[in-house]
C-alpha cells in the first residue's frame, strides 16, 4: 500500500507525520511512502533526506492525496484537505472525535477509514504508539524552556562574589505524562520544585523525581477516574485545593498547570486574585489553553502580561519543538502500522478483534464505530480488598517450649550420664566442646569462600581414614580388604578435596 | 612403633591445625595458607597412626593411598569450576561409604572387647555411624545425578511420603534395638544390613524430592552429615580426633545449610520434607497474560547502555554457570572498567546450586574479588545504578518475593535490580526459575531482555563495545 506524508496545513503547525529514519522502517514493512515537497522543511528535515530515505517526493498536495492509500498526517484534516479524500482511503492522524463531531460525519460519508491516535487506548501494549504521551512530555519540557525565557532570574540558586542567587521556585499543578517532564526539567535546571494532584497515586512518581509532593489535608477521596486521567473532584475537595493554590502562588515564582479532565473543560485553578498575589516577575505556563486554561487570565495561543506576571498559554508547544515531537510522532505510527501488517507485506489489517486498534478506529469504511466499548484496563483499579490476615502469623516462640526442650535435653543427658563409662563421658566433653569452636570458626567464613569451606570440610572429614588404618593390620581376611577398599575412597576425598581447594584459592585474586 | 602418648599429642596437633585452616577462610589472603595448614595435619595424623596402629600389611596400604591419591588429583586437576557442586556431592558420597564400611569392619572385629553397658553404648555408636553413613553415601549419589542431570531435578513428590518416611525411621528404630539386643548374644549382623538398605533408600528418597532450587540447603547438609558420619566413627572407636574433625565440619555443614535457608527465606525442615522447585502452580493463580509487553533489546543496545552508564551492577546467577560465560564476563567487565564505568557484582547468597559457586566462577574468570559484593552490601545502592545486568537469574531478582504474600517465594530477600535506572535481563527464553513463579521484573517499564544464550550474547555485547 502507498503511504502519503502531506505538508500541515493547519496555521503555526511545523511538525510533519515522517522523518527520514520512520521512512525506511516503513519501506521495510513493506509499504511504499510518498511525501509531499516541503513536507518536513519546518521540522529541520529536507527532501533530499527523504529521497536518500528513499522516499516519493511529489510536488503537488493533490496529487499526493489521489495516489495514496493511507495519509499519515499531524493535524486532522482542514476543509480543503477533507474533499481530497477519497473512499477506501485511510486516515492516520490527530482527530479528536468529541471535539469534532462534524469532521467525524464528514468522513463516514466519504467512506474513509480514520484513526485517531489520540483514541489509542491507554493500554501497558500500547504505550509505544500513545502519541498523547509523547506530546505531553514535549509539551512538559517546553512549558519549563517557556517559562525560563520570561523568568528574570536563574533557575539553580548559586552562592557568587556578587552574592547570593535564590532558587527558582516552581509548583506544577497535575503530575501527568506532561507534568511529570516539567517537574524533571525544571529540577535538572536546579529549581525547588513541588507539585500537587488529585491522585493519590502519583505521590510516589512525584517524589521519585525529588519533587515535592504538595498533601492536601482532606478527607480521602481519590481522584483517579478512568484510565489514570482525573475525575471531576467534589465541591469542598476543590475548595480546599484552591486555598492550597493560593497560598502557593504567594511563594512561588512559576506555576505549571496542567489539569485536564477528558471531555470536559479545563477546570479554572488560578484565579485572577491569585495571579494578583504573585511576585512581580512570576510566570505561569498554562498547558491546559487548548481546552480553555487553567487560569482564568491566560489567552489561548498567546504570552500576556497581567499584574507583572507572564502567563504564557501556547497551545502549540509541541510544534514550537517540530524535529523533535515529528520524531516521536512518526515512531508511534510506525509502531501502530507494524501492528496492523501482521504479514509485514505492506497490507494494512483493520482487525477490530484488537483491542488497540477497536479503540483507536473512529471510522471504518464510513462506519462510525466511535466511542469504543470501555477499555479493560490492565492495572484494574484497586477493589477495597479485605485484607486477609497477615499470612505468616507470627508465632511467638513460646519460652515454655525451649524450657521444656532444654529439659528434656538435660534429662536425657543426664540419664546417658548416670549410665555411661567414664571414657564416653571424656569423649563427650570433647566433641560437644568442638562444635563449639566449629560454631564461632565457620561464623566467620567470608562468604565467598563457602565452596572452598565445603571442599576443605570434605578433605578433612577424610580423617575418618584412622577407622580403616586401625583395622588394615586385621587378621581377618575380610577386614584387611574393607579396609584397604576404604582407604582407596577416603585417599580420593583426601587428596581431591585438597587439591580442589588449593586451586579454587588460588584463583582469587584482588 | 611409636608410643601412644605421641600418637595423641600427633592427633592434639592435626585438630590445632585443622581448625587453624577452617579459621583461615575467613578472608582471601589467609585461605590459601589455611589449606596448607589442613594438609599438615593431615599428613601428621596419617604418619602417626601408620607409625603407631599399623603393624602389617604396609604394601596394600601404600597402594590403595596412592592408587587413591592419585584418581583424586587427576579429578581435582581436571573439574571443570561449573562442575563444582557435583564434584562436591560426590566427595561427599564417599565419606558416607567409608563410614559405613568401617562401621562394618569395626562390628566385625572387635564385637568382643566390650561388656555391660560400654557394649550398648558401643553398639548405638556402630548403628548410628553405619545410619549415618549409609544416608550420606546414597543422598549424596542421588544429588550428584540431579546435579549433573543425570537425574531430573523436579522434585518427586510420592503421595504418602512424610508416612512413608515415618515408617522408614520406626523401622529404623525398631531394628536398632534387635540389633543391641542380639549383639550382646553374639550376633547383630543382619539387623545392621536391613538398616543400612533402608538408610539407602531413605537417603535417595529425600534428597529425590527435594527440587533444584534448594540444592545449595542439600550440599550444606549433606556436608554436615558427613562431618556427623565421622564424629560418630570417632566414638565407636574412642578416637578424640575423628570426633573433634566430625564436629567441626558437622557444625559447618550445619550453619551453611542454616544461612542458605535464611537466604530463601524457608524453614529447614520444610527444604527437608522436600516438594518446593516444582511448578506447584496453585499457589500461583496470577493470569499471567495480564502481566504486560516485554520490551527486548539487542547486544548493540546492551553495549550502547552499558557505554553511558557510569554504575554497572553485574548480577549472575544458575545461568551463567550453565552457559560457561564467566570468561566473557569478565571480558566485558575489563572492557567497561577500561572505559570508566564502574563494575560492581551483586551476588544472591543461593545464587547457583551451592553456597559461594558464583565468587567461585568469577574467580575463575580472574575477576578481581574487591568488586564482587554480597547481597546486604550493594542492595542499598540500587537507585544509584544506571545498569543492571542479569545473567541467567531469576528467582533471585523476582520482585514478588517483597510484594506478594501468595507467592511461594514470598519474603525471600531478593536482589533489587527494579529500584535502578535500566535492569537487562540475559535469558534463553521466558521460562520461570526453579520456583516456578513467574517473575514481575521482565515486565516492569525499566526492563529490557537479551534472549539468547549467555555466552553468545554477551559476546556480541563485547564485539560491540
Amino acid at each position: 500500500m502507498k503511504i502519503g506524508v502531506p505538508k500541515e496545513t493547519h496555521k503555526g503547525e511545523r511538525r510533519v507525520a515522517t522523518t527520514p529514519d520512520v521512512a525506511t522502517q516503513l519501506l521495510k514493512l513493506g509499504f511504499t511512502v510518498s511525501v509531499e515537497a516541503g513536507a518536513g522543511a519546518e521540522a529541520s528535515y529536507t527532501d533530499a533526506a527523504y529521497i536518500a530515505a528513499g522516499c516519493e517526493i511529489i510536488e503537488s498536495a493533490k496529487d499526493l492525496w489521489a495516489k495514496s492509500d493511507i495519509i499519515l498526517k499531524v493535524q486532522a484534516p482542514e476543509a480543503d484537505e477533507v474533499s481530497l479524500l477519497h473512499s477506501g482511503q485511510i486516515l492516520i492522524c490527530f482527530l479528536w472525535p468529541a471535539q469534532a463531531p462534524e469532521l467525524l460525519n464528514k468522513l463516514s460519508e466519504l467512506e474513509v477509514t480514520a484513526i485517531a491516535m489520540d483514541s489509542v487506548p491507554r493500554i501497558s501494549r500500547a504505550q509505544k504508539m500513545d502519541a498523547r504521551s509523547s506530546m505531553a512530555n514535549i509539551s512538559g519540557y517546553r512549558a519549563i524552556i517557556e517559562a525560563a525565557e520570561h523568568f528574570g532570574r536563574f533557575f539553580a540558586g548559586q552562592i557568587t562574589a556578587a552574592g547570593k542567587v535564590s532558587p527558582a521556585k516552581v509548583l506544577v499543578i497535575g503530575a501527568g505524562v506532561a507534568g511529570l517532564s516539567a517537574i524533571g526539567t525544571a529540577k535538572s535546571m536546579g529549581a525547588i520544585v513541588r507539585s500537587f494532584d488529585t491522585r493519590p497515586e502519583v505521590k510516589e512518581q512525584i517524589e521519585s523525581l525529588d519533587a515535592e509532593f504538595l498533601m492536601l489535608d482532606f478527607k480521602n477521596e481519590g481522584g483517579s477516574g478512568e484510565g489514570g486521567y482525573a475525575k471531576v473532584m467534589s465541591d469542598e475537595f476543590i475548595q480546599a485545593e484552591m486555598a492550597l493554590f493560593a497560598k502557593q502562588a504567594k511563594d512561588v515564582d512559576i506555576i505549571v498547570t496542567t489539569a485536564l479532565i477528558p471531555g470536559k473543560p479545563a477546570p479554572k485553578l488560578i484565579t485572577a486574585e491569585m495571579v494578583k498575589s504573585m511576585k512581580q516577575g512570576s510566570v505561569i505556563v498554562d498547558l491546559a489553553a487548548e481546552q480553555g486554561g487553567n487560569c482564568e487570565l491566560a489567552v489561548p495561543g498567546e504570552v500576556t502580561v497581567k499584574h507583572g506576571v507572564s502567563i504564557i498559554a501556547y497551545t502549540d508547544l509541541p510544534s514550537r519543538m517540530a524535529a523533535q515531537s515529528s520524531q516521536l510522532y512518526g515512531t508511534n505510527l510506525r509502531h501502530l502500522l507494524h501492528d496492523m501488517t501482521p504479514q509485514k507485506d505492506g497490507e494494512v489489517v483493520v482487525n477490530m478483534e484488537d483491542q488497540v486498534v477497536r479503540g483507536a478506529v473512529i471510522c471504518k469504511e464510513g462506519k462510525i464505530t466511535w466511542p469504543p466499548p470501555a477499555p479493560t484496563l490492565s492495572v484494574k483499579p484497586k477493589k477495597p480488598v479485605v485484607a486477609p490476615a497477615p499470612i505468616v502469623a507470627e508465632k511467638k516462640k513460646s519460652p515454655t517450649g525451649a524450657i521444656i526442650g532444654a529439659a528434656i535435653a538435660a534429662v536425657a543427658l543426664l540419664a546417658v550420664g548416670s549410665v555411661a563409662p567414664a571414657d564416653f563421658m571424656a569423649h563427650f566433653t570433647v566433641f560437644v566442646l568442638a562444635c563449639f569452636i566449629g560454631y564461632t570458626v565457620i561464623w566467620n567464613v567470608s562468604p565467598s569462600l563457602h565452596t572452598p569451606l565445603m571442599s576443605v570440610t570434605n578433605a578433612i572429614s577424610s580423617i575418618i581414614v584412622i577407622g580403616a588404618l586401625i583395622q588394615i593390620s586385621s587378621e581377618d581376611n575380610t577386614i584387611k580388604w574393607i579396609a584397604v577398599f576404604t582407604l582407596l575412597i577416603t585417599g580420593i576425598n583426601m587428596v581431591g578435596g585438597f587439591a580442589v581447594t588449593h586451586r579454587m584459592l588460588n584463583m582469587f585474586r584482588k | 612403633m611409636i608410643s601412644t602418648g605421641l600418637i595423641s599429642m600427633a592427633y592434639i596437633a592435626a585438630m590445632i591445625l585443622f581448625i587453624i585452616a577452617l579459621s583461615g577462610l575467613s578472608n582471601q589472603e589467609t585461605a590459601r595458607r589455611g589449606n596448607w595448614f589442613g594438609i599438615s595435619g593431615m599428613v601428621i595424623a596419617l604418619l602417626a597412626t601408620v607409625l603407631g596402629v599399623v603393624s602389617k600389611n604396609y604394601v596394600e596400604l601404600m597402594l590403595a593411598l596412592v592408587v587413591g591419591g592419585s584418581i583424586g588429583l587427576v579429578v581435582a586437576k581436571r573439574v571443570q569450576m561449573t562442575a563444582m557442586p557435583e564434584l562436591i556431592a560426590s566427595l561427599h558420597s564417599l565419606i558416607g561409604l567409608a563410614a559405613v564400611m568401617v562401621g562394618y569392619a569395626n562390628f566385625a572385629d572387635s564385637a568382643a572387647t566390650h561388656t555391660g553397658v560400654a557394649l550398648t553404648i558401643h553398639d548405638i555408636e556402630t548403628y548410628l555411624g553405619v545410619l549415618i553413613g549409609a544416608v550420606t553415601f546414597s543422598g549424596s549419589v542421588v544429588a550428584f545425578g540431579k546435579l549433573s542431570g543425570r537425574i531430573g531435578s523436579k522434585p518427586l513428590t510420592l503421595p504418602g511420603r512424610h508416612l512413608f518416611n515415618l515408617g522408614l525411621l520406626v523401622a529404623v528404630i525398631f531394628l536398632g534395638y534387635l540389633f543391641v539386643a542380639q549383639s550382646a548374644a553374639g550376633g547383630g549382623m543382619l539387623p545392621l544390613s536391613i538398616m543400612a538398605l533402608i538408610a539407602l533408600v531413605f537417603g535417595v528418597h529425600m534428597v529425590m524430592a527435594i527440587g533444584g532450587a534448594d540444592m545449595p540447603v542439600v550440599i550444606s547438609m549433606l556436608n554436615s552429615y558427613s562431618g556427623w558420619a565421622a564424629a560418630v566413627t570417632g566414638f565407636m572407636l574412642n578416637n578424640d580426633l575423628l570426633i573433634v574433625t566430625g564436629a567441626l565440619v558437622g557444625s559447618s555443614g550445619a550453619i551453611l545449610s542454616y544461612i542458605m535457608c535464611q537466604a530463601m527465606n524457608r524453614k529447614f525442615l520444610s527444604v527437608i520434607a522436600g516438594g518446593f522447585g516444582g511448578s506447584k502452580s496453585k499457589a500461583v493463580a496470577v493470569d499471567d497474560s495480564e502481566q504486560g509487553e516485554v520490551i527486548t533489546i539487542n547486544a548493540n543496545e546492551t553495549a550502547e547502555l552499558l557505554l553511558d552508564a557510569k554504575e554497572v551492577m553485574i548480577i549472575p546467577g544458575y545461568g551463567m554457570a550453565v552457559a560457561k560465560a564467566q570468561l566473557v564476563v569478565a571480558e566485558l567487565t575489563s572492557a567497561l572498567t577500561a572505559k570508566g564505568v564502574n563494575v560492581r557484582f551483586g551476588i544472591h547468597p543461593v545464587a547457583g546450586r551451592m553456597p559461594g559457586q558464583m565468587n567461585i566462577l568469577l574467580a575463575e574468570a580472574k575477576i578481581p574479588y574487591d568488586i564482587v559484593f554480597e547481597l546486604d552490601e550493594v542492595n542499598e545502592d540500587f537507585p544509584q545504578v544506571d545498569v543492571s545486568l542479569v545473567i541467567g537469574a531469576n528467582d533471585i531478582v523476582n520482585p514478588s518475593a517483597l510484594d506478594n504474600p501468595d507467592s511461594p517465594i514470598a519474603g525471600m530477600p531478593v536482589l533489587e535490580c527494579w529500584k535502578g535506572k535500566t535492569s537487562i535481563v540475559l535469558k534463553r527464553s521466558m521460562a520461570t526459575g526453579y520456583a516456578g513463579v513467574q517473575n514481575p521484573l521482565f515486565f516492569k517499564d525499566n526492563t529490557r531482555m537479551l534472549f539468547g544464550d549467555a555466552k553468545e550474547t554477551l559476546t556480541a555485547v563485547v564485539g560491540a563495545l
